[in-house]
C-alpha cells in the first residue's frame, strides 16, 4: 500500500447504497478490504452489524432477518465463499433475497498462493448453486453495482454476489 | 464418560412447549424437531427447515433481531446445533433478549442411523453455551425440571440455551409443507400480513 494514497471512498458508496436500500442487518466475517464499511455499519444506529465465525453463518441470519420482515446484507473475503455453500442451496430453494459483497482474494497481485485455489473457485462455485455474479473492476463502478445487485436480490428474490476486485482494494503485501 | 440415560418422550416435550408458545415465532430445525413441531401444532408462524443443517440457531437470530418484541423459540437438535457451534460465540455477543434455544437432545442422528453424536460421549452444550454469554443455560433430564424451565424458555431475558435429553423411542412421521418457498410466503404472511407478498 502506498502511504501517500487517499482514503477509498468506495466503501462509503456502498454503505450509502445500503442506507438507500433500507439494509437493516450487516453480518460480516471481517476483511480488510471490508474494514471502513463495518465501521460505518458498527456506527449507525439503524443497523445492526453482526461479526460471525464463520459465513454460513450470515447467510442463515439474514434469511431468519427476511422471515421477520428485515433486509440484510452479507460481507466476506472470497475465501468465505466456499464455506457458504451448502447454506445457499437452502437460499435457492426458499428463494429468500440474499446480498453478499465479497472482497477478493488469490488474484490481482496476491502474493499468497494459499488464497488462490478458492479465488479461482469463487465464480464458478456460487453459479453452481444458483448465486448471480456481478463484479467490480473500479472503485468508480461499486455504488451502482451494489445497487444493481440490491434491486435483483429484493425485487426478484435471489441472492446476488458482487465481488470487488483485489485492483479496486489493493493487494496485501505485508511489505513484501 | 459415564452418562445418564434420557427418560423423556421428544413428543411430549415438544407438546408441552409449544402448548404456551403464545405470539412466539418458532424456527424448528431439520429432522425430528421440525417432524415434532408439525405432528403437535402446525401453525404458520413456524418456519419448518428441510436443510441447511447448522443455520437454524443463526436463522433464529437474524428473525430475533429484527423481531425484538417477539418470542422467538429455536427447537433444535443435538447434530443440528452440532454443526454450527460457532453460532453460540455469535449469539452470546449480540444477547437478543427475546430468543430461547431448545435442544432437543436424543445424543443421535436420527435421520442417518442413529449414530451417537457427540453429547451421547459427554459434550456439554449448555456449558458451551453459559461459556458464550448466554443469561441462562441448563439441562433438563425430568418432567418435574421441563415445567421448573417454561417460564425461562418463554419469558426470561435471553439468550437463553436449554438442552431437554429425550430417548430415540419411535415417534410417528408427520412431515409438513415440503417446498420452501410456500412455507416462507406462509410464515412471512402471518407475521407481517399483506406487505409480506408485494415488497
Amino acid at each position: 500500500m502506498k502511504a501517500a494514497s487517499k482514503p477509498a471512498t468506495w466503501p462509503l458508496d456502498i454503505y450509502q447504497v445500503f442506507k438507500q436500500n433500507g439494509i437493516r442487518q450487516v453480518a460480516y466475517v471481517p476483511d480488510a478490504g471490508h474494514s471502513l464499511l463495518i465501521k460505518a455499519c458498527h456506527a449507525d444506529k439503524n443497523m445492526r452489524a453482526v461479526c460471525l465465525t464463520t459465513e454460513e453463518e450470515g447467510v442463515a441470519m439474514l434469511a431468519g432477518a427476511w422471515l421477520g420482515g428485515e433486509r440484510g446484507a452479507l460481507l466476506m473475503q472470497s475465501s468465505g465463499a466456499g464455506n457458504c455453500i451448502n447454506m445457499l442451496g437452502m437460499i435457492n430453494e426458499c428463494r429468500f433475497p440474499l446480498l453478499m459483497i465479497i472482497t477478493m482474494r488469490g488474484h490481482w497481485g496476491e502474493f499468497n498462493p494459499w488464497q488462490v485455489p478458492m479465488s479461482q473457485a469463487t465464480v464458478p462455485a456460487l453459479n453452481a448453486i444458483g448465486v448471480t455474479v456481478h463484479t467490480v473492476e473500479q472503485p468508480g463502478e461499486a455504488a451502482e453495482t451494489v445497487a444493481a445487485a440490491a434491486r435483483l436480490a429484493f425485487s426478484t428474490g435471489r441472492a446476488v454476489a458482487v465481488l470487488i476486485s483485489q485492483r479496486v482494494i489493493g493487494s496485501k503485501t505485508f511489505g513484501k | 464418560m459415564k452418562q445418564r440415560n434420557p427418560i423423556l418422550d421428544r413428543r411430549k416435550v415438544v407438546a408441552e412447549i409449544l402448548a404456551l408458545r403464545g405470539d412466539a415465532l418458532v424456527m424448528p430445525g431439520l429432522g425430528a424437531p421440525t417432524w415434532d413441531c408439525a405432528a403437535v401444532d402446525d401453525h404458520p408462524l413456524t418456519f419448518y427447515s428441510w436443510g441447511g443443517m447448522g443455520g437454524c440457531a443463526m436463522m433464529g437470530l437474524g428473525l430475533a433481531l429484527a423481531q425484538p418484541r417477539r418470542r422467538v423459540l429455536v427447537i433444535t437438535g443435538d447434530g443440528e446445533l452440532l454443526m454450527g457451534l460457532g453460532s453460540l460465540a455469535t449469539i452470546g455477543v449480540e444477547r437478543p433478549r427475546n430468543l430461547a434455544l431448545i435442544v432437543i437432545d436424543n445424543e443421535h442422528y436420527g435421520e442417518t442411523g442413529m449414530q451417537p453424536t457427540h453429547t451421547r460421549h459427554g459434550v456439554d452444550l449448555p456449558a458451551m453455551a453459559r461459556a458464550a454469554g448466554f443469561r441462562s443455560a441448563g439441562t433438563v433430564y425430568t418432567a418435574q425440571q421441563l415445567k421448573a424451565w417454561m417460564p425461562r424458555i418463554h419469558r426470561q431475558p435471553g439468550p437463553v440455551f436449554c438442552s431437554i435429553k429425550v430417548t430415540t423411542a419411535h415417534v410417528p412421521l408427520v412431515l409438513p409443507v415440503r417446498e420452501g418457498t410456500a412455507l416462507k410466503h406462509r410464515f412471512r404472511e402471518a407475521l407481517l400480513g399483506p406487505r409480506a407478498l408485494t415488497e
